[in-house]
């Protein structure tokens, strides 16, 4: 007789009745499963979205930091043309221009208007820098400012978002842990059940014993038997979580956090994996408990 | 069939049975008697092993027990009806299942007509559909029969197959054994029913075995 997954799933109507039915057992499986596939779908969608996170904020790591000048208004091209030049040359920087006056009042419209009168203002003057891998020396570059320059300032306002990347990557990583310790505890509960089930139907399993039946067969009627409800409690668990996350309201602008919960095209395909990969894990438990069990039947 | 040779079994707790040698050939009665206690019940257990001797061999079907696969061991007992004293069924399933089992483990189809005819020859035709646990203790003992001899077994043991019964439905029992002793089936019953083995014996050389001192002798003139 196979003992694969797909025999496994074979209908036996025999063999499956030589099992009595055990509703306590049944109901805890069908519940653990549906209850542990409903959490794993929270945690990969929130795997997913500290991924998400992460990678934005990182790929903000790699964008650009501003030099800000101020100086008397004659020294003030002086000062522009030297910081540039300091720039070409500094590793770690891809590329750096200073931003005209049409770009400077584009900054300020959304706080004092479009009526501004930039060149009547004695506004400092920004230069742009791109970022190259693996980064400039940000401390070198100050103190090479203050000696060509006097009156830039570097403002790398992106270093602050180096901690919050590294938090969202341990998010992503505690949701994938999260899924390990589901899986886990899946397995526990479902051997549990098994266990159960099998201490109870110790009478049957002798007479099928008795009467001839090798251990493939009684182990596959229990087997059988808790990998589908494992496969029906996590389909359901997961179609439930599914349509909980769908009613999340959507990322707006601003991408706040909660609110990108969710999966994004093929993600929404991830979650269809769970239900197979339990009814797999309760494939494994049930095998292992069935078997372990009849080795101290003779 | 089944053979032992200088078969001793020790529990652990001090040996049971000791230097036993014993053969049961193709179409052979055997009684085995002896104190409760003595170990005829592990004796049979010996012969279908589900026990293994902790001294000696025991070969079933020219194979050595201890070399036996759990599956080899599934195999064999297709070929060894097995009867107790306290028959176990399975209690969700009606008569006519329980009777069918080793067929069904065995992958086989049974004929209905042949199931009807077996259920009539124990008297439990009419009770094909009926659950164990609505069955008397003479109704399970017939019923366990059944279920041992369905797959047409070359051996069949019972451990106390009367125990629970009354006169009139041991001799019952007796003659369903007997018939099938006659059709070439080896069988070996374990009992302390001297009244019992005196029946056989008026309709069939059966031979008597008696557990004694941990050793299995052949009986003497005084049954």
């Amino acid at each position: 007789m196979k003992f694969t997954l797909p025999a496994l799933l074979a209908p036996d109507r025999q063999a499956d009745r030589v099992v009595p039915p055990s509703g306590f057992t049944a109901q805890l499986t069908l519940f653990t499963a549906g209850a542990m596939a409903f959490l794993a779908v929270f945690a990969l969608a929130l795997s997913l979205a500290s991924g998400r996170l992460a990678d934005r904020w990182a790929s903000a790591l790699a964008g650009t930091a501003t030099i800000r000048i101020s100086a008397p208004p004659e020294q003030l091209d002086t000062q522009v043309a030297a910081v540039l030049a300091l720039l070409s040359t500094t590793p770690g920087i891809a590329s750096a221009r200073a931003l005209d006056t049409e770009e400077q009042r584009a900054l300020l419209e959304p706080w004092f208007g479009p009526d501004l009168p930039v060149d009547a203002l004695p506004l400092p003057r920004l230069i742009e820098l791109t970022e190259a891998a693996p980064g400039y020396d940000s401390q070198g570059l100050r103190l090479r400012l203050s000696a060509e320059a006097p009156g830039a300032v570097l403002d790398d306002h992106t270093r602050w978002r180096r901690p919050m990347a590294q938090a969202a990557e341990r998010l992503r990583l505690l949701g994938a842990l999260s899924l390990i310790l589901i899986a886990g505890s899946t397995a526990a509960m479902i051997t549990l059940a098994a266990n159960a089930a099998l201490s109870a139907n110790l009478p049957v399993i002798r007479v099928l014993r008795l009467v001839g039946a090798k251990d493939a067969y009684i182990v596959r009627a229990f087997v059988r038997r808790f990998t589908l409800r494992a496969l029906t409690g996590a389909a359901i668990g997961t179609v439930i979580a599914m349509i909980g996350i769908a009613l999340l309201p959507q990322a707006d602008e601003a991408g706040a956090f909660l609110t990108g919960l969710g999966f994004q095209g093929f993600g929404w395909l991830l979650p269809l994996l769970l239900p197979p990969l339990t009814a797999i894990v309760a494939f494994a438990a049930t095998r292992t408990a069935a078997f372990r069990t009849l080795k101290g039947l003779t | 069939m089944i053979a032992f040779e200088n078969v001793g079994f020790n529990y652990g707790g001090g040996e049971l049975l000791s230097d036993v040698t014993l053969r049961l050939a193709p179409g052979s009665f055997h009684f085995l008697t002896g104190p409760s206690g003595a170990g005829k019940s592990t004796f049979l257990k010996l012969a279908y092993a589900e026990l293994r001797p902790t001294a000696g061999r025991v070969t079933i079907f020219d194979r050595d027990a201890r070399m036996m696969s759990r599956d080899d061991v599934a195999l064999s007992r297709r070929r060894i009806g097995v009867v107790h004293q306290d028959c176990q069924f399975l209690d969700h399933l009606p008569l006519a299942t329980n009777v069918t089992l080793p067929l069904t483990v065995a992958s086989r189809k049974g004929d209905a007509q042949d199931l009807t005819a077996l259920l009539d020859w124990v008297g439990l035709g009419k009770l094909a559909d009926a659950l164990p646990p609505q069955l008397s203790g003479g109704e399970r003992q017939r019923a366990a029969l059944a279920r041992a001899i369905i797959m047409s077994p070359d051996v069949i043991l019972a451990d106390e197959p009367t125990g629970n019964l009354d006169w009139e439905m041991s001799l019952r029992l007796l003659t369903l054994l007997v018939e099938l002793s006659r059709m070439g089936k080896t069988i070996l019953v374990a009992t302390h029913d001297m009244n019992l083995i005196r029946q056989a014996k008026s309709q069939l050389a059966a031979r008597v075995l008696r557990i004694q001192n941990r050793r299995v002798q052949l009986a003497g003139a005084d049954l």
